[in-house]
């Protein structure tokens, strides 16, 4: 309960709400950086699943080749975006985080556009081409609309795990809401520690319903395409 | 800086165990085993007062490399090894928690000699070379600003932003003491590392203005950055001290105790840094490296 009084006063003191150490702030960061994250592994993966799809060939040796981005340990690529980013004079935090952040993003929109696109009925597809719509049309017209949902779920899966690692930014001199988990370590206070993974665990939570709400919109409009 | 260099370690002991002293060891120049904890400038320094002891005759054996001091000292306390280097106040704050070091290393050294005795310890005169925190700047913002002395970012600190371990604001040695002793007050703080390679380039990459390095980082040599002298003396003195088994050091009397005081004499925290700049960062030998700057210093033949 000690604990908890103590998170509770954390939050409540004016002065953790101002400045750039302050919560708005970092959360506005930790906002950006994943945000990013996701928007450059959207632009990647999703043509790449969409053209993967809607032809049907090479398909899971891309899947399996994206994966690799989960096996990859973040800390590592971290590490190695530190080197590279110094090398480009790019400098601190923000850039070696987003270059972990990337390939840890890429599987689950690739994997589920791939499928998504694969799993539209194959009789909607032949009749959209009986009709005369060129190939493009089709992708963009037919398959796409039905295949969202699935793929905003990919989407979803994808910024939860980024949100919840781009923590690891804050060993690279980053900002985001990692600084009052590595802060508080380093300072032994174990109030920040915590409302630091508190901080996160709830953004992770709101991208996940966040989400949750997209989907089923994309679903109501995806039906009155069918 | 404290880098782990057992191959360093390991070709120091080979060639120890290969080389053998010069002269035959007598009554008086009882065998002396030298331990080091596990980071280079260790390793260097041990090597330094092996070598002089060895050309005096002392038979040395090289205990190099054993770990951190929660190692090193039970080893000495216990015969394990006979001599070791270590950092005034660090030692005493090791030795006694309560314990308070001193600005004034003669002052620490008076308090470590009580805690030594009591552990059948003793201290030879301590170096002048300090390894401790240290607050550094690049040699265009040094020049810019016509900085020398930490007292002179009294005035510009405002406009600048410090760097250093993300403990640094709640610490009196850092950004605390840089407050109440120097009235510095840094326009922001960014938490980096503890004296590694994300605060170096912060400052090299200028994302930092002044950064938190240790004083005897040859890092601060290698990228021409300029170490503010502490003119307020905030910093604790952490100055370079050899202790002995006090039955050692008995034994080897006044010879042994002179030999030593002499390299602690030559041993300046320049010095030390260029020491550490040749094995941390060109990569050589610390035993050739020790061997050089004795002969340099006239210490060795």
């Amino acid at each position: 309960m000690e604990v908890l009084s103590a998170v509770a006063a954390w939050f409540t003191d004016p002065a953790h709400w101002q400045g750039e150490d302050g919560i708005p702030i970092r959360v506005l960061e930790h906002v950006q950086l994943s945000g990013s994250a996701v928007a450059i592994a959207v632009c990647i993966a999703l043509p790449a699943g969409l053209y993967l799809g809607h032809t049907g060939r090479g398909g899971f040796v891309a899947i399996n080749i994206a994966n690799l981005g989960r096996a990859l340990p973040s800390l590592a690529l971290i590490a190695l975006g530190l080197v590279a980013s110094i090398a480009l004079g790019l400098g601190l935090g923000f850039w070696p985080t987003l270059f972990a952040l990337v390939p840890l993003a890429l599987p689950p929109i690739l994997t589920n556009t791939f499928i998504a696109v694969r799993a539209v009925d194959r009789d909607t597809v032949e009749a959209a081409r009986g009709m005369g719509l060129r190939e493009s049309q089709i992708l963009r017209q037919v398959e796409l609309p039905l295949a969202l949902p699935l793929i905003l779920g990919g989407v979803r899966t994808a910024s939860v795990n980024v949100v919840a690692t781009a923590t690891l930014g804050a060993l690279v001199a980053g900002g985001a809401l990692g600084r009052y988990i590595v802060d508080g370590l380093a300072l032994q206070e174990y109030d920040r520690l915590l409302a630091g993974a508190i901080l996160v665990a709830l953004l992770a939570v709101l991208t996940e319903a966040g989400f949750g709400i997209l989907a089923r919109k994309a679903r109501y409009s995806g039906n009155a395409v069918e | 800086m404290r880098r782990f260099l057992p191959v360093l370690a390991i070709a120091a002991l080979v060639i120890a165990a290969c080389g053998g002293g010069a002269g035959a060891p007598s009554a008086d120049r009882p065998a002396i085993r030298i331990g080091s904890t596990n980071f280079s400038e260790q390793l260097i320094v041990g090597e330094l007062y092996a070598q002089v002891l060895e050309a005096a005759g002392y038979k040395v054996e090289r205990k190099f490399n054993l770990g951190a001091r929660e190692v090193v000292i039970p080893a000495l306390e216990s015969g394990q090894i006979d001599f070791e280097v270590d950092y005034l106040a660090t030692l005493l704050a090791f030795l006694d928690k309560t314990a308070k070091g001193s600005t004034d290393a003669t002052t620490t050294a008076k308090t470590l000699d009580e805690k030594l005795k009591a552990k059948n310890l003793v201290q030879f005169d301590f170096a002048p070379a300090v390894d401790q925190n240290g607050i550094v700047v690049t040699k265009d913002t040094a020049t810019r600003l016509n900085l020398k002395k930490v007292s002179d970012l009294t005035a510009v600190a405002k406009d600048l932003t410090f760097g250093g371990p993300p403990e640094c604001p709640n610490r009196e040695f850092c950004a605390q003491g840089l407050e109440k002793v120097y009235g510095i007050k840094f326009k922001s703080f960014k938490p980096l590392d503890v004296g590694g390679p994300l605060t170096v380039t912060a400052l090299d990459g200028k994302q930092i203005d002044v950064a938190l390095l240790f004083t005897s980082d040859a890092i601060i040599a290698v990228k021409g950055f300029v170490l503010l002298e502490d003119d307020k003396k905030l910093q604790l003195s952490d100055n370079v001290v050899p202790i002995v088994r006090k039955d050692i050091a008995d034994k080897g009397g006044s010879d042994l105790r002179t030999r030593v005081n002499d390299v602690s004499k030559k041993l300046t925290t320049a010095e030390l840094t260029e020491l550490n700049k040749q094995v941390g960062v060109d990569k050589k030998d610390p035993k050739d490296v020790a061997k050089e700057w004795l002969k340099k210093q006239g210490l060795l033949k």
